[in-house]
Formats: C-alpha cells, structure tokens, sequence
C-alpha cells in the first residue's frame, strides 16, 4: 500500500502516537506507586486508530471517545500537559481537577469528552453532526467505542438515527477483543462488528488496527464521503490494548504471552518506524528525536502536575450551571 | 395583547415564537410533524396530541421527525446543543424516560462540571406528564422529583397557558439543560397570554392567591386543584395562600419560607408518589427553615405510593383531589 502522505503529516503521526504511547506507559508506572486517583483505562497498543482517525480531522470537526479516552483526546489535539494534571486531580487539568481520566473534554478542539457510560457516545455524536448538517457546515462527528458498546442499544439507536437522518457521522468501533474481562468472540455473535453495518443500510470497513497506514485510509474514505453528504459508516479496527480494562486488573483472562507478543510483532509504531525508515525519506534518528522530545514533555508533565495546587474547596459547588 | 387560548397552543405558540426568532431552535421527536416517509401529508399529527402542528412547513429542515428511538434523538439533542443549537426535544410521555435518561443525567446534566464548566449545553426535552387520561401506569407519572433531585438539571412545571408560553421560552433560550413538563390533562386549559413574545423567569414562585391561615405549595396541575379547595375554604371563613413555584429546580424557598412564617400552618399539593417527592423536599425544607414558626405538622397531599392504576375508579383516587386538599387544610387549621 502506498501512503499519500507528505514527510510532514508522516512525522506528525509518528509524534501523535508515541505522546500517546508515551502518556499512557506513564500514567501506568505511576499509577502503580498509588499516587494517582480512582480509575485509569489505558490506550497503549491502539494509538494507529486514534491517530489514523483523528489526523483528518479539523478543531470544528467533533468526536465523542470512552473511557479508554486518553489517546483519542491527544490524537484530537488535547494539551497532554493538561490531561496529565486532570489525571492528578489538580486544578490547572483541563478540566479543573473536576472530570478525572475517564472525562476530559476540550470542547474548543472538537473533543466532546470520554465518557464513563460505555456506548454513551453515539447519541452525541449524531447531535453534533446533526448540527453541522442543518448549518450546513463539512464537519463531521466521530464516535470512538469498544466491542462492549458495539452491543448498547445506544450505538444501535445511534447507527440507525444517523442512517435515518444520513449525517455525517462515522462510528470507530476499536474492537481490542476484550469487553473488561469478556471476549468478544463471547458477546458479539457474528464475526466482524462491521458486519452490522448493513443493517443500517451503511458501509461496514474492517482495517488492521495496528496499521496506521490502514486506519489513515480507510477512515479517510469514510471522512470523505461523510463529508460530502454520503452519510455515515461503520469502521471496524481490530487492534488490542497492551494493559488490562482499567489499572490494576491482572488479566488472568488473556492467554499466556499474548501481549508480549503483540509488542514485537504487531506494534504500531514499530511497523510504522519500519515502513516510513525503509523507504529513508525518515530517518531513524528524525524518529528517536521526536521520542526524546515527546518524552521530555511528558516527564514535564508529570513534574508539573505533581507541584500542581488541588482545587479550592470554593470549586466544589461551581460550574454546575450556567446561571442558577 | 392578552387573549384567551389554551395551555396547547401557549406551548406551540412559544416554539413558533423562538423558531422564528432564533435560526439554531429546533425541534424534534417521535411524530413532532407525523407521516415522515408515509404516502399521506407530511405534518399529519403536529405531534401526538397536535401540539407542534404547524410547525413543520413554517420552519422547513428544523422540525424532525424521529424513529422511536428516545435514547438515539434524545442523545442528538444533547449533542446537537453541546454544537451549537436550541435543540427542543419531545419526549412523548415522561415515562419514556427509562429508555433515555442516560443520555440527560449521566451526560447532558453533568457535562458542564465534569469538563471544568467549559461546555453549556442549552437543550430542552419536553415531555407530557400526568394522570387523568385512563393512561395507565406507563403513560401516566409525574417524575420531576427524579429530574430535581439531579445537580445541572433544570426542572420546570407550568401550571396554566400564561406560565407555559413564559417558561417554554426562557427554558429555550437558557443555557442549562431544562426538563419541561407539561400536564396532560391542561393542554385544553384556557388562560389570558399576551401575543407578544415574554418570559417568566425561573426560581420565581407565583403567590396565585394570598390568605393568612394556611400555605398551600402546589406543582403543575396541583395548583388548580389547590386553588379549588381554596375557594371552597373560603366560604368557610379559612383563607388559604396558594403558591405555584412553577419551577422545582431551581426552586424559590423564600416564598415559601415567607408565607410560612406568616401562616404558620403548610400543606403541600404534590400528584407523585410520597417517598422522596416534592412534597418531602419542601416538608424539609420548612422544617428545617421555619421550624420555629409551625403551628401544626405539615401535610403532603400526594398520590399513594402504587403505580398509577387505569380503570377510572381507581385513577380517581389515586389524583388528589381538592377534596383532599380541602380536608388536609382542615386538619391543619383545627390542630392544637
């Protein structure tokens, strides 16, 4: 497969996936020493899917994530410094200390939160295309879930609302073969979640999602065509989460080594490194530079969010309403 | 100018009103214009009781028709506003809710705090509420002591054509999301409503009729039934002070504490069921707040707690009725 891809957009990608890759390997070292707060859901192993996605779209373009939120909130253009902080539960988070991991939200990049409800997503991410369609705007709305929501009647309700009123709308299902601790060779009965597409009379796509070269043209197809009035589409990205459901799970449930060895052969930012390097238009060296420098920032963050003030006890009771 | 028109078209009336003033108001729901796809008119019911008729022609690409699928459009709405729009979505019967309420209190009410009050959210779900149509126990509850007991939720109950044109509009036009209530059994209620466009603000409770002898707190179509026995009160020599908080969230406690510290006696009005109601919250509220100027235990008036039952003999009483309302103010005013 041949990339489309300028040097510039290649190296772009690259440092989206290793902040991702970066943050998340992180948050799971110090989430292990106990310093860090309440219930953390980690995305390393599927960076290819958020960025692949995320790469075409625009700030005015929206998209509603999960739990599992933090690679599509960086992929989306969420500072990492502030998510960082908001994972601490520090005042100067994104969301002031008041969401926590499973909802930051940065409504001024187009990302409308990752959400605890699993499947929540799809009813909002209709409105917000059904917004862009009535004002007669291109934006489009991504609703990212997992194999667990593909089976919420809330994202079936969301595909066929979205068939019903044709927005622009496309649903990511990042199937990572694990609801928490069920397979989804248990839950979901048929063998691809795309295959439910045509029930909604809307294209279904299966791509690799350890192939971010894959997922950047399969969901730029579907960007495309949502954009130009086609309608919605279901993008199917079979990948899989290098941790466990949340921090702290020991994954008894996954066969022995199958991480490990996912890590060496399949990882998405060795193919990547390997594919755009073997070609030298990227050298290895431009590559372990954007790692230094993501890593720095990272490690700054952290710093940062340690020093970081709590919220005042004045912030418990603000920001529930507009005005009441 | 005021003229008399029903409670119905005070509410069609207000969306007709802001539709046309504001291009990002739009509405939808399940036969919102009714026969969408179908081989017969376009805007066949206007809604199923015709509220929104009209409306569908008037304002081309804003009224939509949704498959019946409250999760999906109720969801859409909350997106739809958190993109830019007044999106006012119709829930056909409030007890549809169970089909939907993740999408108002897990997401659409808690957005602005979880995100660090950087996202508003300014949707309206209307909804029919009620007994009194032989509706039966799926068709016919209250419910906005569920929606008030939620932070970030705004919870409106108009008791008459002039509070629902009033309130509809300033719920479109605030920036919270507004669960609106309307009791099915007042949309044929006629009332004085000016043309003009108007709002009547929310956590200011209406003092209906003034009376120094008992307050009477009544929501929705309990301030009609409250009203009622006041006047039957009255040729008994006992003046009843009806107040309406039209909204229960936010809710205006000093018009209730006032009255109170005036009357001293406190009976509240309220066609849920009793546990954790309306009329709980606000026998909280003045026992905690004007505990010193009660002369007598407060009195609920309320539903039973049963689910709302179908063959009129029953539904009858399971509503109160102005005679219980009578009886309650009764046993207040003689206690010693």
């Amino acid at each position: 497969m041949t990339t489309t891809l300028n040097r510039e957009s290649l190296l772009k990608a690259y440092r989206s996936m290793r902040t991702i890759r970066e943050f998340e390997e992180r948050v799971h070292t110090d989430f292990a020493t106990g310093e860090i707060p309440g219930f953390v859901h980690l995305y390393a192993g599927e960076e290819a899917s958020a960025t692949g996605v995320c790469m075409h779209l625009t700030g005015t373009d929206y998209i509603a994530s999960t739990h599992r939120g933090h690679g599509h909130c960086i992929a989306k253009g969420v500072d990492p410094v502030g998510m960082m902080a908001e994972i601490w539960g520090k005042a100067t988070g994104t969301c002031k200390g008041k969401g926590g991991s499973m909802h930051i939200a940065d409504l001024s990049v187009g990302m409308l939160g990752a959400n605890g409800i699993v499947g929540g997503g799809g009813p909002l991410i209709c409105g917000t295309a059904l917004a862009a369609k009535i004002r007669g705007t291109k934006d489009v709305g991504v609703c990212f879930f997992g194999d667990g929501a593909s089976n919420q009647g809330t994202i079936f309700e969301a595909m066929n609302l979205a068939a019903v009123w044709k927005l622009p709308a496309i649903f990511v299902a990042e199937n990572n073969g694990y609801a928490e601790a069920t397979s989804s060779k248990y839950s979901v009965p048929c063998e691809n979640i795309a295959d439910r597409a045509p029930a909604f009379g809307m294209p279904g796509v299966i791509v690799d999602g350890f192939d971010f070269f894959a997922v950047h043209q399969a969901a730029g197809e579907a960007i495309k065509r949502a954009r130009e009035g086609g309608g919605p589409t279901l993008l199917e990205v079979k990948l899989s989460r290098y941790y466990g459901h949340f921090e702290g799970d020991q994954q008894t449930y996954r066969a022995p080594g199958e991480v490990q060895r996912l890590r060496e052969t399949k990882d998405c930012l060795l193919q990547f490194r390997r594919r755009v390097t073997a070609d030298g238009e990227i050298t290895n060296e431009q590559l372990d530079a954007i790692d230094r420098e993501v890593k720095t920032l990272i490690d700054d963050s952290v710093v940062r969010a340690k020093a970081d003030p709590k919220p005042a006890a004045a912030e418990l009771l603000t920001d529930v309403y507009v005005s009441y | 100018m005021a003229r008399k028109i029903t409670y119905q078209q005070a509410i069609n009336e207000a969306l007709d009103q802001e539709m046309a003033r504001d291009a990002s108001v739009i509405i939808m729901g399940e036969d919102n214009a009714g026969g969408a796809g179908a081989p017969g008119e376009e805007d066949a019911w206007g809604g199923v009781l015709g509220v929104t008729k009209g409306l569908f022609h008037k304002y081309p690409g804003r009224v939509l028709d949704t498959p019946i699928s409250e999760s999906g459009y109720v969801g859409a709405a909350v997106g739809a506003a958190c993109n830019g729009l007044r999106p006012v979505a119709e829930l056909m019967f409030v007890d549809f809710i169970g089909v939907c309420f993740d999408q108002i209190y897990n997401q659409a009410a808690k957005f602005r705090y979880m995100f660090g009050g950087k996202a508003q959210t300014p949707v309206v779900i209307r909804a029919m509420y009620g007994a009194g149509f032989r509706a039966a126990a799926q068709h016919s509850q209250c419910l906005y002591n569920m929606f008030t007991h939620i932070p970030g939720l705004k919870v409106v109950v108009p008791s008459n054509p002039y509070d629902a044109k009033g309130l509809l509009i300033q719920s479109i036009r605030d920036n919270d999301p507004v669960i609106f209530l309307e009791h099915k059994v007042l949309y044929t209620m006629e009332g004085d409503v000016p043309e003009e466009s108007y709002t009547v603000p929310f956590g200011e409770a209406n003092v209906v009729r003034e009376g120094d002898d008992v307050t009477i707190v009544a929501f929705g179509r309990m301030v009609n039934q409250a009203l009622l026995a006041a006047a039957a009160l009255q040729k008994q020599g006992i003046h009843c002070e009806v107040i309406d908080p039209r909204t229960t969230s936010p809710l205006d406690e000093d018009t209730i504490l006032e009255s109170v510290e005036k009357t001293g006696r406190l009976v509240v009005v309220d066609e849920s069921t009793p546990r954790c109601s309306m009329a709980s919250d606000i026998a909280g509220l003045v026992a905690q707040k004007a505990f010193g100027a009660l002369k007598a235990p407060i009195e609920p008036v309320t539903a039973p707690h049963v689910p709302v039952p179908f063959s009129d003999a029953l539904e009858d009483l399971y509503v109160p009725s102005p005679a219980a309302v009578e009886a309650a103010v009764i046993r207040v005013k003689e206690y010693r």
